[in-house]
């Protein structure tokens, strides 16, 4: 419709598309070359190239301290470097206070508009929530409502939320871990960090030793039961799945990697992770299967109150419970090893 | 009641504002530790057992576990063989 | 206004909290304290959720005694958004915390200012 530009290489669209492209081309490369390739030895220092090297770099840095000092006088940027750097470090505080000051004071006075809490004729009870409270349990079976209404009611933001921890953890694994190299022996890169971790820990300590015999037994069975009672009283996936992990990740701490690898390994976690989720994600399509076609699912309700009952929700909260308690356990694993 | 809840309010502010204030790392997670379960105090009187359970596992829990095994990464923990402190 | 500011205290604090929250994401230099600003402001958003679900005088939403009228509880749609969020926040945390070490292994500074200096300087070479 409008006049066309003759240098369409020139146009904003094409400039960031380019500009994305390759920056990102330039990170994979950088991250490529960070990598330390396994079975390398770190290189030998030469003491008197060492010298050699330090005196050149001290020289090329008070170089150039002496060029940023003469462009200051013309060049902003110079200048904020070098003699304005203090006047900017203080304009940089007042500003960031003053933008805090601002956020903070609009939001109250956002807050003074706000219906008064506690009332109970807020535009947020709406019919809605009636139906979730009255209807709830005979829809759902569960005595816990707010468990109903994340595991039945709105059960695909939970699968949104599993799937957002999943994705952290294969992040983090992509950061942290450090593998054996072909013949599974351990690369140099791990042994350097790991002799650092536990240089100054005595191996064998014995309080701690005694306090996880005590303890992880319990923190185990709680958490199986906060878990299991999930849609009885309060609980859940969530919280049941993190105590489950600080039961284990206190047992790693104690008795040190090869007696936990007994029994969660690798593989187990792999299993477990993606087993879980699957099993979500099938038992919910099921779900919407059924609702969408009208049919009805021939899953039993029970009373309330026993504990096998509210359908599909004890299953899905042990499937969350396992994704968290895997999740947590494998953050710790790879932040103290770089590996289980 | 009232004077608990008020109570509570202020020393999250009081928690909030001393991360900040002090030198030390550690000292400002054990602050942050103390903030997550002043939260999950507030949780309960708010009448949500499950968000207090929740918080109180992962936010004095989990959270600040990782931040301990992150600080003993980056040697920033007193006592370390090479004093590479992190710096303000 | 400060009368309505004093009956919603909790919303007042929540947002107090959150303007701390981002002023120490902004002016502190060291990489772990802005994380923990980052999980001060999100914790502060919770409490601000959370907290439009309460009405005086009723329950926890879990049904005793079989009485499910909606009078008797509170608003149970604002729990269940936290509880998400709750989670999500714990997965964030371990992955910059990730990044933390791995930057530190790579440069062996956490003070934001001189590792941009480094990254710039390396750029330039």
């Amino acid at each position: 419709m409008s006049k066309r530009r003759s240098d369409w290489q020139n146009r904003p669209q094409e400039r960031f598309v380019r500009w994305m492209r390759e920056g990102y081309l330039a990170l994979d490369e950088a991250i490529e070359d960070s990598v330390i390739q396994p079975g390398e030895a770190p290189p030998e220092v030469d003491p008197e190239l060492a010298a050699q090297h330090q005196e050149a770099a001290l020289q090329h840095r008070h170089d150039r301290d002496l060029a940023l000092d003469r462009l200051a006088q013309y060049d902003l940027y110079a200048w904020t470097l070098t003699k304005g750097r203090r006047l900017i470090g203080r304009l940089h505080v007042l500003l960031s206070l003053l933008l805090g000051g601002m956020i903070i004071f609009f939001l109250l006075g956002t807050v003074a508009h706000m219906p008064r809490f506690g009332a109970a004729d807020v535009p947020a009870n709406n019919e809605v929530i009636t139906r979730y409270i009255e209807q709830g349990l005979a829809e759902t079976g569960a005595t816990n409502m707010v468990a109903g209404m994340i595991l039945d009611y709105r059960a695909f933001d939970t699968l949104g939320e599993s799937t957002v921890l999943f994705i952290a953890a294969c992040a983090v694994l992509i950061l942290l871990r450090i593998d054996l190299d072909d013949k599974g022996q351990p690369t140099q890169q791990l042994i350097a960090e790991e002799s650092d971790d536990r240089h100054y820990e005595p191996k064998n300590d014995r309080i701690l030793q005694g306090t996880a015999i005590l303890l992880t037994p319990i923190l185990l069975l709680f958490g199986l039961y906060v878990i299991l009672n999930g849609h009885l009283s309060p609980g859940g996936g969530f919280s049941g799945g993190a105590i489950v992990s600080s039961g284990l990740i206190l047992y790693l701490n104690a008795f040190g990697f090869k007696k936990a690898g007994r029994f969660f390994s690798y593989k187990t976690f792999q299993l477990v992770s993606f087993g879980a989720l699957g099993f979500y994600g099938v038992a919910k399509a099921y779900s919407f299967y059924c609702g969408a076609n009208g049919l009805e699912s021939h899953i039993p309700l029970g009373t309330p109150g026993a504990i096998l009952s509210g359908g599909l929700i004890m299953p899905l909260n042990i499937a969350v419970g396992l994704v968290v308690a895997c999740t947590m356990y494998i953050f710790y694993a790879l932040f103290r090893k770089g590996g289980l | 009641m009232n004077f608990v809840n008020l109570a509570l309010l202020g020393m999250l502010v009081v928690c909030a504002l001393a991360v900040s204030f002090t030198k030390n790392l550690l000292t400002s997670l054990i602050v942050y530790m103390a903030y997550s379960l002043i939260m999950a105090v507030i949780w309960m009187l708010l009448e949500s057992p499950d968000l207090a359970i929740t918080e109180a596992a992962v936010g004095a829990g989990i959270t600040s576990v990782l931040f301990f095994v992150t600080l003993k990464k980056i040697h920033a923990l007193q006592g370390d063989r090479d004093h590479e402190q992190a710096q303000k | 206004m400060l009368q309505a500011l004093y009956e919603n205290i909790e919303q007042t604090v929540a947002v107090i909290l959150f303007g701390i929250g981002f002023v120490i994401l902004l002016l502190q230099r060291n990489l772990i304290r802005k994380i923990i600003g980052l999980n001060i402001m999100s914790t502060a958003t919770y409490l601000f959720l959370a907290s439009m679900g309460y009405i005086h005088g009723r329950k926890a939403p879990i049904v005793v005694d079989g009485v499910t009228q909606a009078i008797h509880y509170i608003n149970p749609v604002p729990t269940g958004l936290v509880l998400t969020g709750i989670v999500v926040s714990v997965s964030f945390t371990g992955m910059m915390l990730a990044l933390t070490v791995r930057l530190y292994r790579r440069y062996r500074t956490l003070d934001i200012d001189q590792i941009a200096l480094m990254a710039r300087q390396e750029e330039v070479e």
